[in-house]
């Protein structure tokens, strides 16, 4: 019965990951990261998307901190910081992060102080929507192999 | 070669453990790199700081770097600079950032490539090129400089008129900020050198072709530029450099040997029969046109040389009889030198300036012993007598990438002007690059009959081998020309590139040409893999054309546009 879970959970997580690519959250690329994932590198996968994390809240913070100044005027650091947001999430495959990102240093190169209040309030919310999603993938995927781990001792 | 030692010494299974230093101050993409360069079975260091880099790189042997624009303690141009002059070593920019001027910004300051993220396991698996290449131009601009002194020694003045502004022409309608331009511009005269000698003869087989499509396939439609595409193709003698400009040198060289077959017939027909009025004339004019205008200008004036030509065109009577009277030729056959007019009327046509130059050099060194040589028992022996000819006048028009220009121009005005019998040209175009001598038999009768239709009828199957050309150009010269290639057979045996640019910079002239009915149908005559090169070359956005296959594709682009914006 455990290893019907197994089945279960992967077809679980078959299923989650189409929603996400059918939404246009993730998209290719994040099979890209799914296949780089192998022996050598077992957690790959989850390596990587906690480094983004970890890096895109940071980004978030500053990115917030230099709209929410009064007499904010660097829109090239702004640049900057979207230009590495948007490196990262194309990497690995967050698409609609990315795509909000690109809109957002658009709204920077222009100068548009309220353009980029909105895109920075659009770019949160889309990270939380890819944080959650990301997590119970992860999830899945954990108890998947948890289910399919234990099978093997029950045979024995 | 020397190369292939260097490889051997190295490391056997190159391109597998080259030593590769990735800098990236962004985590998640340096990650991401580093595994899928230790995929690519690569040596992998990593840094996320510019100044460790630096530090890495003094202490390490490194074959080549990658290196993110935007860093924090140091621009990633300047890292590039420092690389490039302290270690001379092949460095890749990476970068989210796609903007045409920031690519430029990276190649002029002498990235090889300029890769932009996510980065692809495929792209990766090819940068091994840009090691080989740099130690392969290291050894060529060697060759090049001690040739060099010698080509300028016999330069003439037509030669720096033309290579000067030829090579400021390709440079600007290459716009391949290549870093080894200055060198290429150096060494443009000096390819000419081996090239005459060597005539290195790089077909372009369904091999290639096949590669390039793969290559352009690899790289996606936002980075198919011709140097990139070059890397992936990896064929021998295929560089950016050499690529070109062997290929310009060779269908200049080509050119030159029916310069000088067309100046020692002319010499002979005035000889004979006083219409040297006439060809001087129009030689006049070609010199005028060619001498003072780029490409634009020169294929109006080369259209009304074209009808000079045609009026000065009884050339084949006048020739065979001059033929007669000339002692040298006697034991010519009629018909060969039919087929040697026809080579003329090409030069003619195409070489404006090159030929009247050629005949005052011929002239001037004794015509008669250069029609001596001229008698063609069959059409093979074409090239060897035009080879000796070029050999003393070659200087004259060797780095002269406009000639190639204007002649194609030439040959696509004519061919607009009426379909032709597409093998007409093909005995002229692998004429010029030195290709298929025994095509050249056939045309011989045919071209006597229809001399006129000849000139007409000549550029079209060089439009044919543009067009088979143009479907595997590079993005970036596609949208200029692709509207303008008559559907024709393909001549493989055709040089690609230099022709290809050349040809296509002049097409630009020519854009009142109905695309509809002559761009689709080129690539009809190609294979399906051509077409998906065209589905994801960049022109397709600027001139999107009502194929099928293209449809979804350009659904596809504009979506990349969108996002974007």
């Amino acid at each position: 019965m455990l290893g019907l879970d197994a089945d279960r959970l992967r077809a679980d997580l078959n299923r989650l990951l189409a929603f996400l690519f059918h939404q246009g959250i993730l998209d290719e690329q994040y099979l890209q990261l799914q296949q780089l994932q192998d022996e050598s590198s077992p957690n790959f996968v989850s390596e990587v998307v906690n480094i983004y994390f970890h890096e895109s809240e940071k980004l978030l913070r500053n990115l917030r901190s230099l709209l929410m100044d009064r007499e904010f005027s660097d829109y090239d650091k702004m640049g900057i910081h979207l230009n590495q947001f948007i490196g990262s999430s194309s990497s690995i495959g967050a698409k609609r992060v990315r795509n909000v990102c690109v809109a957002f240093r658009a709204a920077s190169d222009q100068n548009n102080r309220a353009g980029c209040l909105r895109a920075l309030e659009l770019l949160e919310h889309e990270y939380c929507i890819l944080k959650n999603k990301l997590h119970e993938l992860f999830q899945i995927e954990q108890q998947r192999l948890l289910a399919a781990g234990v099978r093997y001792p029950m045979l024995n | 070669m020397r190369v292939e030692r260097i490889i051997n010494e190295t490391n056997d299974e190159f391109p597998i453990g080259i030593r590769v230093l990735a800098v990236d101050d962004d985590p998640t993409c340096l990650l991401l790199l580093e595994t899928l360069l230790r995929r690519c079975k690569y040596n992998v260091t990593t840094t996320n700081q510019a100044i460790t880099a630096l530090k890495l790189l003094r202490q390490n042997k490194f074959d080549l770097v990658i290196c993110d624009v935007h860093m924090p303690d140091m621009d990633g141009f300047k890292l590039l600079e420092l690389v490039g002059l302290e270690m001379d070593l092949p460095v890749i920019m990476l970068s989210a950032n796609g903007d045409t001027n920031v690519v430029m910004k990276g190649i002029t300051h002498g990235a090889c490539d300029y890769l932009l993220k996510p980065v692809r396991i495929e792209e990766l698996n090819n940068i091994w090129q840009h090691v080989v290449r740099r130690k392969r131009f290291e050894r060529k601009d060697r060759y090049n400089s001690n040739s060099q002194a010698k080509l300028r020694a016999d330069s003439g003045e037509a030669v720096g008129m033309g290579s000067i502004g030829n090579n400021g022409k390709l440079k600007k309608k290459r716009k391949d900020q290549d870093e080894d331009e200055e060198r290429d511009e150096n060494g443009h005269n000096n390819n000419e050198d081996p090239s005459i000698r060597k005539k290195p003869r790089v077909v372009w087989s369904a091999e290639l072709h096949s590669k390039f499509v793969a290559a352009v396939n690899q790289l996606g439609m936002k980075n198919a530029t011709p140097k990139k595409i070059l890397e992936l193709m990896n064929v021998e003698k295929l560089t950016t450099q050499n690529k070109f400009r062997l290929y310009l040198k060779r269908i200049s060289c080509a050119a030159n040997q029916q310069v000088n077959i067309a100046a020692a017939v002319r010499m002979r027909s005035p000889n004979g029969l006083g219409n040297f009025h006439t060809l001087a004339g129009s030689n006049h004019l070609h010199n005028a046109a060619f001498r003072s205008f780029p490409p634009r200008g020169v294929l109006g004036r080369l259209n009304t040389d074209a009808g000079l030509l045609i009026r000065g065109l009884p050339f084949p009577g006048t020739i065979r009889s001059g033929h007669g009277q000339s002692s040298v030729n006697s034991g010519n056959d009629q018909s060969k030198l039919q087929s040697f007019v026809s080579g003329i009327h090409n030069a003619n046509i195409l070489q404006g300036l090159p030929m009247s130059l050629e005949l005052d050099q011929v002239q001037t060194n004794n015509g008669v012993s250069h029609i001596g040589e001229l008698p063609i028992a069959d059409s093979t022996t074409v090239f060897p007598v035009s080879s000796s000819l070029i050999d003393a006048t070659i200087t004259g028009f060797s780095g002269n990438p406009l000639l190639g220009v204007t002649s194609h121009s030439l040959m696509l005005e004519a061919s607009s002007q009426q379909a032709g019998n597409s093998r007409d040209i093909v005995p002229a175009i692998g004429f010029r690059n030195g290709n298929t001598l025994s095509d050249f038999a056939p045309l011989a009768p045919a071209s006597n009959r229809e001399s006129n239709a000849d000139l007409q009828c000549e550029p079209i199957p060089i439009n044919c081998n543009a067009g088979e050309l143009i479907t595997s150009a590079p993005q970036e010269w596609n949208s200029p020309y692709q509207s303008n290639v008559t559907p024709c057979s393909m001549n493989s045996s055709i040089p690609v590139s230099g022709t290809m640019v050349q040809f296509g910079l002049c097409l630009d002239q020519n854009n009142s040409m109905d695309s509809d009915s002559i761009g689709p149908s080129s690539f009809i005559d190609n294979s399906a893999m051509e077409q998906s090169i065209i589905d994801k070359e960049g022109y397709l956005m600027l001139e999107p054309w009502e194929q099928g296959s293209h449809i979804p594709y350009n659904i596809g682009l504009l979506e990349d546009l969108w996002e974007l914006q």
